[in-house]
């Protein structure tokens, strides 16, 4: 009776893409959220610098004429379409992706993505300052996690379903090292007194709440955690969804759906670097990974992931297309 | 059960009367003012309930429903001067009615014509014996861009060339129905029929309520039942899909609509691949065999080693697979040039010619301007004319004489006397109107039917089609292109009213 639906593999790479493009964007919002909670007084133009930074941005910021400033790089994240990892732009491929994919995605999908996208093609400047940049950070939060919503309760569970999630998770195991990554120096700096060590940990406090750990990391902290717990908790807890860990095991179990359910058997090799991922997260103590260097460790799992995509791409998807979307 | 509202004006209420007081249909056929036979009271009652709701609330609920088709994305790209824009059809809310014994009409009419199309298909690429006896010119067909000698005694299956069809029918002013033109190649609309219906069901279901109406969302499922009926013989489960030009084609919400009511994959030619002379489309799993294309893409880019090289929309090899019998295309190769305005003049003498019947539906009268005496008639007519070159589609290069300036009455007589070839003429036909929600009131607009019919084995026609409506004053241009919009198309079942007038 029924039949065994197939997957175009134009459409599994489209799937892939808009649910990386969506993570992107929410994630951006919750770092342009924290950095802005970071600003200090007169080192403004540092905080969000750091931004550029940990997107590896720093080249094309200055090449399309912007001066580092809070205003410039609200306006290069935010407002500039022209800048490929700008939010207008990562909807508007998420957009592209999803009108490919109008004959497969449910019609609510399409048609809250489709208001989204309109809604946030043209932000004003005056939504970027003061208290109205944290509700737009929500906004845009809101507007993605709508878009999960509704793709939780009517996207249909087949193969397109777990390229979906294969690209969230990517995404988001990605964003959680950049959001790691833009407080690295915090841990290198020179402890000094308690009230220094406080404010440190106020930081964290901000960070754990850009990425909606805060709570979460409350109940299974210790009342003397450190940095490093913080580290511990955003790098490889089991429990937290935004973890790069948890994304790593998630990965993992869509690979072998795919494999076992769908017989995909393109899935060995992705799933070897999976498990090396895993390996490189879990096979040693967080304070092992931070004397290593934080930093040069979170490069190395961002390098990790990128060759990951490549490899779902070069097996699933329409590489034999020189403008694969990419 | 729900409860009817005790207050709902019956028909020739004061409300009524104010809301079309204003509305004079000129000396045109009114679908909605018209006394008619058979409507059983429906033409009545949603005037009446039009004027219950009054039209501020009209206007209000109109430009709702117009924004939800904006958030849904159900659009389509206009090209000009080198722009794409996306636009909606625009919605009128108030609906066209057809009553049961005019549909009967129509689709017996629509079905003739359609059988009539397919035999001269098959006729013309198997020795064109109807050219031999003379009842068309030869060069006409032969001599065609349209005409596909790579068709010539190719078997298709069920003698089946137009698997879908919509025949553009207008209404005079008398009422009589007249075939305007076929578009037996990729004729597009039908999901906006569809989309009109649920728009209107959700945003004025106390128009529709009690009415007796066929439904319109069966089309997806007969599609695809032909589809697979026409797909190479003893393929089992065969596997149909659309090939689309993707997301730029101005179409493209049609071809989503179509992919997704038939729940069959939408391929661009990049999706598919030719080997040892079948299709197939990749996946995720690798290469699946493909068995029938309903195919929107012009024959022109369909295969780039046969037709137009540089096509990058089609799928190189594709005409071979075909013509090895490993595929089947919908609608055939070749279609073009039944539905050529030129050929369009011959088709009562077609239908006679193969079925031994007189049409059914007219056809309004047509001059050929490549005979001599069609063309002396029209440019010595010029004023009263249409005049419409015979190669294009949506509403480009047409002439409206009675509407036209002197000076473009002259550059259409230099195109004639160019190449009168190209040309066909026909009197102005005094389309019908509808009323129709404007700035200004309720005002009379004028508005075609194109009714789809869709034909494996045999022909099935949905119920309706697609009312097309010149949202301007007095245009009698109804071309989603050229600003026109759109009706929900009612057919009344034969019990019009299950519940009496409101």
């Amino acid at each position: 009776m029924a039949r065994e639906p197939v997957m175009l593999a134009r459409y599994a790479e489209g799937l892939f893409w808009m649910a990386r493009y969506l993570e992107r964007v929410e994630n951006l919002a919750r770092l342009i959220d924290v950095t802005q909670g970071f600003e200090s007084p007169g080192r403004e133009a540092e905080s969000w610098h750091a931004l550029v930074r940990i997107n590896a941005d720093e080249e094309d910021f200055a090449r399309r004429g912007h001066t580092p400033g809070a205003d410039a790089v609200k306006s290069f994240y935010l407002a500039d379409a022209a800048n490929p990892t700008s939010i207008p732009a990562s909807l508007e491929a998420a957009r592209y992706n999803a009108r490919t994919l109008r004959p497969l995605i449910s019609t609510e999908m399409w048609r809250q993505l489709n208001m989204f996208h309109r809604a946030m093609s043209a932000i004003a400047p005056e939504e970027m300052q003061g208290d109205r940049l944290s509700r737009l950070c929500t906004r845009i939060k809101e507007g993605v996690q709508t878009h999960t919503g509704i793709t939780e309760g009517t996207f249909f569970r087949d193969q397109g379903w777990l390229f979906y999630r294969l690209g969230r998770l990517i995404e988001r195991a990605d964003q959680t090292t950049r959001l790691l990554d833009i407080r690295y120096h915090l841990l290198t700096a020179p402890s000094g007194g308690e009230e220094q060590r406080v404010a440190e940990l106020a930081r964290w406090g901000g960070v754990l709440r850009a990425a909606a750990g805060y709570h979460a990391f409350r109940r299974i902290a210790r009342p003397g955690f450190t940095p490093a717990d913080v580290v511990a908790f955003l790098l490889v807890d089991h429990g937290f969804p935004r973890s790069v860990g948890l994304c790593v095991s998630e990965m993992e179990a869509v690979l072998g759906e795919l494999r076992a359910r769908w017989g995909l058997r393109g899935t060995v090799r992705s799933l070897e670097l999976v498990e090396d991922l895993r390996a490189a997260l879990m096979g040693r103590a967080v304070a092992r990974i931070i004397e290593g260097g934080l930093h040069e460790f979170l490069d190395a799992v961002q390098k990790d992931l990128i060759a990951l995509g490549a490899e779902i791409g070069t097996a699933f998807f329409r590489d034999w297309r020189p403008n694969a979307a990419a | 059960m729900a409860k009817r509202t005790a207050t709902r004006p019956g028909a020739g209420t004061a409300a009524e009367a104010a809301l079309f007081a204003d509305y004079d249909p000129g000396p045109y056929f009114c679908e909605l003012t018209a006394a008619r036979a058979g409507d059983g009271g429906a033409t009545a009652t949603v005037r009446a309930r039009l004027a219950a709701i009054g039209l501020e609330a009209l206007r209000a609920r109109a430009a709702v429903a117009e924004g939800e088709l904006i958030d849904l994305g159900v659009t389509f790209t206009v090209y000009s001067d080198a722009t794409a824009i996306d636009r909606i059809l625009p919605f009128d809310c108030i609906p066209r009615i057809i009553t049961a014994a005019e549909w009967d009409h129509i689709e017996r009419g629509v079905k003739q014509r359609v059988a009539a199309l397919n035999l001269f298909l098959h006729d013309i690429y198997h020795g064109g014996k109807i050219l031999a006896d003379g009842v068309l010119p030869r060069e006409l067909v032969l001599g065609n861009a349209n005409y596909r000698p790579e068709m010539e005694h190719f078997p298709v299956r069920f003698g089946t060339y137009v698997h879908i069809c919509g025949t553009d029918i207008v209404r005079g002013r008398d009422g009589d129905f007249m075939v305007l033109e076929d578009n037996a190649r990729t004729p597009s609309g039908v999901s906006y029929v569809v989309e009109n219906r649920h728009l209107m069901s959700r945003s004025f279901p106390d128009l529709m309520a009690g009415m007796n109406l066929r439904p319109v969302d069966d089309y997806g499922r007969r599609l695809h039942a032909a589809m697979a009926e026409i797909a190479p013989e003893g393929v089992d489960d065969p596997e149909v899909v659309l090939l689309s030009p993707g997301i730029y084609n101005s179409a493209y919400f049609e071809h989503v609509f179509l992919a997704r009511e038939m729940g069959v994959p939408l391929v661009e030619g990049a999706d598919l691949v030719v080997e040892r002379d079948h299709v197939w489309m990749r996946t995720t799993a690798g290469l699946r065999a493909v068995h029938t294309i309903y195919r929107r893409i012009g024959d022109d880019f369909l295969d780039p080693t046969v037709f137009r090289p540089e096509s990058l929309l089609g799928v190189p090899g594709l005409i071979g697979a075909w013509r090895a019998g490993r595929v089947t295309l919908a609608n055939a190769v070749g279609t073009g040039v039944a539905d050529d305005k030129a050929v369009y003049a011959y088709m009562p003498r077609i239908i006679r010619y193969y079925l031994g019947e007189d049409a059914i539906l007219a056809n309004v009268p047509t001059y050929i301007c490549r005979e001599k005496p069609g063309l002396d008639y029209t440019l010595a007519h010029l004023a009263e004319l249409v005049v419409k070159p015979v190669g294009e589609s949506g509403g480009y290069g047409i002439t409206i004489g009675p509407r036209a300036s002197r000076a473009e009455l002259e550059t259409a007589r230099a195109a004639l006397l160019a190449d009168p070839a190209n040309w066909i003429s026909q009197p102005v036909i005094d389309l019908s109107v509808a009323p129709t929600l404007t700035e200004y009131g309720i005002r009379p607009r004028h508005l075609d039917l194109r009714p789809f019919a869709v034909t494996g084995r045999e022909t099935w026609v949905l119920a309706g089609g697609l009312s097309r409506v010149a949202m301007r004053e007095g245009s009698l241009i109804v071309n989603s292109s050229q600003g026109g919009g759109s009706k929900d198309t009612w057919v009344l079942a034969d019990e019009v009213l299950a519940e009496g007038p409101g």
